[in-house]
């Protein structure tokens, strides 16, 4: 047995499920973050897999797509933790069920 | 991929990654979990090793593992009187149904395609492809890419300044 572009894919939707769940079901605005993060990586891995094993082997837009996706995640991380300093000066907490200024 | 190598480097690797994952839903403590997220990073970057992508992989670690867990592990300093719990909303529920109803979604997809995979060769070496790719195919994309990190930047400096 060897392992098949399946066996990533798998993996990756795994990585991805339980980045949702984190960025769904967190009370920290930063474990929010976490979430999103996991998620990036999971596509991340994805993109590698069918560079590897769909995409002939001379082609490296796969590779370029990926670092192109950490280059925007780094850029969402700088400006989503800029805002969570911002609600924290403001609100004392992250916690996101206490800030429900735009709630109904 | 026949190798033993391969096979044990890529179950190992997976496990570390998707249990590391869990780690972070699971533990108590916020600065734990992000901890555990860097080794999910860690896993991760081995997975895309045995994929060939090495440059993606010292990426990965110099980006993910480095830069971001301590932008993650300051802002989680930098709120001292906020939450440390990791501990999750009233949407817990609704939250884990979500997730492994997409989990198994995409599960299926991947067990049901026929995916059109073609021949692949030895491990090639992607650092040097990758650069001229990104200076002469994606040059405008690389381009814009470095606009937005400079707006990143300003942003996120003119949003936490003291007035």
């Amino acid at each position: 047995m060897s392992v098949e572009l399946s066996h990533y894919l798998l993996v990756g939707a795994i990585l991805f499920s339980i980045g949702l769940y984190v960025a769904l079901a967190k009370r920290n605005a930063v474990g929010i973050l976490m979430g999103i993060e996991l998620m990036f990586n999971a596509v991340n891995l994805t993109l590698i897999a069918f560079a590897r094993f769909v995409s002939p082997p001379t082609d490296v837009s796969g590779h370029v797509f990926v670092v192109f996706v950490i280059t925007v995640a780094a850029a969402e991380a700088a400006l989503a933790l800029a805002l969570a300093m911002v609600v924290y000066r403001n609100r004392e907490t992250i916690d996101i069920d206490k800030i429900n200024l735009m709630r109904w | 991929m026949e190798d033993v190598g391969s096979i044990v480097a890529f179950w190992m690797l997976s496990v570390i990654a998707v249990a590391a994952a869990l780690m972070v839903v699971a533990a108590r403590n916020l600065i734990h979990a992000v901890l555990f997220l860097i080794l999910s990073f860690i896993g991760v970057a081995g997975l895309y090793l045995t994929l060939s992508a090495d440059f993606v992989a010292v990426t990965q670690i110099l980006i993910y593992a480095g830069a971001i867990s301590v932008l993650i592990l300051f802002a989680i300093l930098l709120t001292p009187r906020a939450a440390r719990d990791n501990a999750e909303t009233f949407l817990q529920v609704p939250g884990l149904v979500v997730a492994a109803l997409v989990a198994v979604t995409m599960g299926a997809i991947v067990l049901v395609t026929d995916w059109n995979e073609a021949t692949r060769g030895a491990f090639p070496e992607t650092a040097e492809a990758i650069g001229e790719a990104l200076l002469d195919k994606y040059v405008l994309p690389f381009e814009i890419a470095s606009v937005v990190l400079l707006a990143a930047m300003v942003g996120a400096i003119v949003l936490v300044r003291e007035d």
